[in-house]
């Protein structure tokens, strides 16, 4: 149900920027439920002027990500509803996202939800700006330089689990399966 | 300003087409994971062209968003190199053009995150782990199919000879490229080339191909707006609703 104009709060005095991250955090990213979008790192920077302007800075998971609209117009709903009249959304691409940024709650909700969440540490590119020659450029993409991933299964919690598809459902997740439940199941990528 | 301009609606020229391309396979794929990697992948170019498109336009400054550049501008108005408008073919064309793509596009967003342009090096960063991940997958299936069956090493050769002598024009640096690498906004081709053809190398010694003479004669022109026929037919599809109805919205 769409709130009315007159159900709209006017804008207190006195919100403070720790307020406005709760809301954020009551803003589901749209296509896991379960997860908010601060529980998936994506909101990097909360703002809030002296008029009673919002800033809220946020950053694509992918370049792709076709959500990403949609997370813009949920949080400028969602802060409208809490009576901020002025909202305005900010995107950073620099320093990139990573699933590093995805809070230990957010993993352990996508494992509910039966997702396995990241599983290892994020592809190492910290070198390449700072001028890593070819050598540490090529290790990121040599086939035999890639650790072999143990993903556990998040229904029955088997290690013994084998990818089916490096590509799911949205680009940040792998499909595997499980050995041992005979479950497929998504996994999100590291990245 | 209008070099850099132009460099950045090569960079999305580059990512769209081939990117539209990947989109034409959607329902169709060899296998549904694959049909879902094609369309992830086109799908990651589809968003790496819009940031190159929004920046370009702003600095041209004459009102041209990321969808008027798309759908816009006619085949000779798009810069992007022969090798993506190339056909799909069959599923060895299909992973060549990509892993050919793939190892220069890995190079150069590396050697773009180093770029003098702060937006440029954002942009690249972004790109960065995806495109990483796609030269992952595209060198990996690579060897699969060279390293697959008689028919799959047949077809994956055939495709290696067919398509070697587009992959050299993304190292043939022209006015535009040139002004680039001397304000340190874009890698030289050199050091870029010298690493394609060392991984290229390495990838297809283990798929157990043939890898043709580096100093082959290749094809040039895209960069230049001088494409082949398959060009028109990729943008009559893809620009068919903005022809047919201009200035159509959702």
């Amino acid at each position: 149900m769409t709130p009315s104009r007159e159900t709209v709060i006017p804008a207190k005095a006195g919100i403070h920027a720790e307020q406005i991250w709760a809301w954020l955090g009551e803003v589901s990213d749209p296509e896991i439920p379960v997860i908010s979008i601060v529980d998936l790192g994506i909101v990097r920077d909360v703002q809030l002027a002296a008029d009673g302007a919002c800033t809220v800075t946020i950053t694509p998971t992918y370049s792709g990500c076709p959500a990403m609209q949609v997370i813009a117009d949920a949080i400028t709903d969602a802060l409208h509803a809490h009576g901020l009249q002025d909202v305005r959304l900010q995107n950073q691409l620099s320093p990139a996202w990573t699933t590093d940024w995805m809070s230990e709650a957010g993993k352990a909700k996508l494992q509910g939800y039966g997702i396995a969440p990241p599983a290892q540490q994020v592809i190492d590119i910290s070198g390449l700006r700072a001028g890593v020659g070819a050598d540490g450029a090529l290790a990121a993409i040599s086939r035999r330089a890639q650790p072999r991933l143990t993903v556990a299964c998040p229904n029955c919690g088997s290690r013994h689990t084998e990818i089916t598809s490096q590509f799911g459902s949205t680009p940040c997740k792998a499909l595997y399966k499980c050995l041992d439940c005979r479950e497929p199941f998504d996994y999100f990528k590291c990245h | 300003m209008q070099n850099k301009v132009n460099y950045l609606l090569r960079l999305g020229d580059n990512a769209l087409i081939l990117s539209q391309q990947l989109s034409q396979l959607c329902g169709r794929g060899p296998a549904l994971e694959e049909d879902m990697a094609l369309t992830n992948v086109a799908l990651d170019l589809l968003g790496q062209t819009r940031l190159w498109y929004e920046y370009a336009g702003e600095l041209e400054g004459a009102g041209r968003d990321e969808d008027k550049l798309a759908y816009h501008r006619d085949a000779h108005d798009f810069k992007n190199c022969l090798l993506m408008e190339q056909p799909n073919g069959n599923y060895a064309d299909t992973m060549v053009r990509q892993f050919f793509f793939d190892a220069w596009h890995y190079f150069l967003i590396v050697g773009l995150t180093r770029s003098s342009d702060a937006r440029i090096a954002a942009i690249a960063e972004k790109s960065l782990k995806e495109v990483t991940y796609h030269l992952r997958r595209s060198g990996d299936l690579i060897v699969r199919l060279g390293d697959g069956t008689e028919v799959s090493h047949a077809k994956t050769q055939a495709a290696v000879n067919e398509l070697w002598m587009y992959s050299g024009e993304v190292f043939a640096y022209d006015a535009v490229d040139d002004a680039m690498v001397a304000e340190g906004v874009a890698p030289a081709a050199d050091g870029l080339r010298t690493q394609w053809l060392a991984h290229v190398a390495e990838i297809l010694a283990e798929a157990t191909l043939t890898m043709p003479p580096a100093d082959a004669w290749m094809q040039k022109g895209g960069k230049q707006g001088r494409h082949s026929e398959h060009l028109g037919y990729i943008l009559a599809e893809m620009q068919f609703l903005q022809r047919a109805y201009p200035g159509a919205t959702w």
